[in-house]
């Protein structure tokens, strides 16, 4: 099908790339972990589609939203009100005033299924409504403020305004959302028990097996033409604008592919652990998926998987040795990132370790370490800052 | 809705409500103001403004505490010291900040906004572990507490009052600070263009970092006036801070009028819904409005050009 690897849209070295993320996730993570930890990774790996989505919005089209929490929530919320549906059965429910709607409906002097939660008593619409409610969300609000020219900080703070907007509306509708405590109590997809340890590991590959195909989504848009625009755009918008391309159609469709990436790894979420609630949605975790982004690079695709685990895996630990440290810790890490080594783990590797592989690894590596479309590799992160940020 | 009350108790009750508004607007100005000559003159989002304030809050209490351990004859005058106390404090923390972070920023306001929330997460654990985490109140002193009644049903809080007039009169000598002194033309021809104002002898590095230095100390001065009316905690500041930022973004950014004009508004709308829905809601409408206003008029009420 594709010839050389010119016309192909992986080059030798992300194919090397994406195959050693892959042995990690699949057989090296799954021997040496044992299954509480594995989930852990598996919760993880859930964020790192927001970090993806990151990637191609903020890294390569340059447009920070601070509102990414609300897109993991819708694609988490769907899948959730579809699996408490599920396990609110008229049996299962009997004891209620109204048996046959979920519990905290029943609480809330709820007496029948409100119309938005009827199309989420169908696996494939509540699929279908994962990936394309954040979609449309996304395009209102992109369609919205690009096409008047809303950039940079603007974007940014009207998105996370959206977030703080979202957390209310959810903690405030109980009887609708579940408030607070978010949908929790989930047991079963079509009959498949999601809690117990084989169906969670089943999950965990699940999750790495949309995760790379992801991956591939964000490769393939960041080769093709788009990709370029993307990045010329984020570097000279006037200039784009002036060569005749629109560039708030390109704009939206990247926040929208990010939203809905975001969503896929809400759902995941939701799968995974057992339950959605606020906590994912507002402007605390919103901010704190860019950091993953962040430090693991926000021009390089596989370095925020990386970043996503790394940050992660430090929050967990942290936490559990040492709770108060971890706040000066994230703290110190999102003006580390930023100062002192703005192009994350990728730039990292790119500029101290990649060229000493060269030698072992022959023309691959060597390639790697002066790539003409992740920019800088060769100087050092303080002097190409400036020209990664803009 | 209304059936249960009587004309003269539906009037008063939205005297109280229009006055519930106000505090908040005070509130508002006093948050947005600090914010507005930071974001609108400078163009960074600094995301730890809530911290400074907080800053302003605690210093404020502690003062509060040393006049009524050592200087108890002269608790009534407190406030005022603590004021200038904060202001100070929270002004030098800014110009540190400005030294060692966000002068290497600026041209890259993003990673500004992201390097402040950080500083943010660090300044309310640093407030956690030497404050702790309760949140502490000041002791308001005699003059200060009760209420004015106007008529039978309406009622006056003093401490409102007072925060009121706080805001009068810093807001009166920001504005002449920035319109009328020779520093102020200094930072409103940086504004207007960096490049020219520098060709013409002014440090623009030094407005910079005294221009940020006056927005955390106006913040502290917020913190101040904020413990006359609630109490303190080490995450409090987080509260205010994305409505503070929609009510600069939504004035205008560079404009002062602008800012108090939305400040206005914003309170206004939140204060009289949250009598008719719940307060969650009145919230999310006023909220959502801006944003929708924002999506339409994305540069705000006020606009002055601005040669970047």
């Amino acid at each position: 099908m594709f010839k050389s690897d010119r016309t192909f849209f992986l080059r030798p070295q992300d194919m090397i790339g994406i195959a050693v993320l892959a042995f990690l996730l699949i057989v090296i993570l799954p021997l040496t972990l044992d299954n509480f930890r594995l989930q852990f990774v598996g919760k993880y790996l859930t964020y790192a589609f927001v970090a993806l989505g990151l990637v191609l919005c903020w890294g390569y089209a340059g447009i920070l939203s601070l509102g990414q929490g609300v897109f993991f929530g819708l694609g988490g919320y769907c899948m959730a009100m579809f699996l408490k549906l599920e396990s609110s059965s008229v049996e299962a429910t009997k004891i209620q005033t109204t048996p046959g709607i979920p519990d905290f409906m029943d609480w809330n002097q709820i007496t029948e299924l409100p119309y938005m939660w009827q199309p989420f008593n169908s696996l494939t619409l509540t699929l279908i409504a994962v990936i394309l409610v954040p979609a449309l969300f996304a395009f209102i609000v992109g369609f919205a403020m690009f096409k008047r020219r809303v950039g940079g900080v603007y974007f940014a703070i009207i998105t996370q305004a959206l977030a703080a907007i979202m957390t209310i509306l959810i903690i405030g509708q109980q009887g609708y959302t579940g408030g607070i405590n978010g949908i929790t109590d989930l047991r079963t997809l079509n009959g498949w028990d999601i809690r117990t340890d084989s169906a969670k590991t089943i999950l965990y590959f699940v999750c790495v097996a949309l995760l790379i195909a992801c991956i591939l989504i964000a490769y393939f848009v960041k080769s093709s033409k788009l990709g370029r625009i993307l990045v010329a755009m984020r570097d000279k918008e006037d200039r784009v604008r002036f060569s005749g391309y629109d560039v708030a159609n390109f704009k939206v469709f990247v926040f929208c592919l990010a939203a809905s990436l975001s969503a896929i790894g809400g759902a995941m979420f939701t799968l995974q652990v057992g339950f959605m609630s606020p906590s994912f949605v507002g402007i605390v975790p919103s901010i704190e998926m860019v950091i993953y982004a962040a430090v693991g690079g926000r021009l390089s695709i596989l370095g925020a998987i990386y970043g996503t685990l790394l940050v992660n895996w430090a929050k967990t630990s942290f936490s559990e040795s040492f709770p108060e440290l971890w706040l000066f810790g994230l703290g110190g890490l999102f003006i580390a990132v930023v100062l002192i080594f703005p192009n994350g783990i990728a730039g990292l590797w790119q500029t101290y370790i990649a060229p000493r592989l060269g030698p072992l690894f022959g023309g691959t590596a060597a390639r790697r370490a002066s790539p003409p479309a992740t920019p800088p590799a060769s100087p050092p992160p303080s002097a190409a800052a400036p020209a990664a940020a803009e | 809705m209304f059936a249960d009350y009587s004309l003269a108790e539906l009037g008063s009750i939205f005297v109280m409500q229009g006055f519930a508004g106000l505090i908040l607007f005070s509130v508002f100005v006093l948050m947005a103001l600090g914010l507005a000559i930071i974001f609108g003159q400078m163009g960074v989002i600094n995301m730890a403004h809530g911290e400074f304030m907080i800053l302003g809050a605690y210093v404020t209490y502690f003062t509060s505490q040393f006049f009524l351990n050592y200087l108890p004859g002269l608790f009534g005058a407190y406030f005022f010291l603590a004021m200038i106390l904060a202001f100070f404090a929270a002004g030098a923390l800014g110009m540190a900040v400005e030294w060692l972070m966000i002068r290497r920023l600026y041209k890259r306001p993003l990673d500004t906004l992201l390097a402040t929330w950080g500083l943010s997460l660090i300044l309310q654990q640093l407030y956690r572990s030497v404050f702790g985490p309760r949140e502490v109140g000041v002791e308001l002193p005699n003059w200060m507490m009760g209420s004015i009644s106007v008529t039978d049903t309406i009622e006056v809080q003093i401490n409102g009052l007072f925060v009121m007039g706080l805001t009068i009169v810093i807001t009166v000598a920001v504005a002449l600070l920035m319109y009328k002194s020779a520093w102020g033309k200094q930072v409103r021809a940086v504004v207007q263009n960096r490049v020219m104002a520098g060709a013409v002898g002014i440090d623009t590095e030094k407005v910079d970092r005294y221009t940020f230095g006056l927005g955390c100390g106006i913040a502290g001065v917020a913190g101040s006036a904020f413990t006359m009316i609630g109490s303190t905690g080490p995450t409090s500041g987080q509260l205010y801070i994305v409505d503070t930022f929609l009510v600069v973004v939504f004035g205008g950014a560079q404009s002062l009028l602008g800012t108090i004009a939305s400040a206005f508004t914003i309170s206004q709308a939140q204060s009289t819904m949250e009598f008719f829905l719940s307060g969650s809601m009145a919230k999310v409408l006023t909220l959502l409005g801006v944003v929708i206003i924002l999506m339409l008029r994305p540069q705000g009420l006020f606009v002055i050009k601005v040669r970047r």
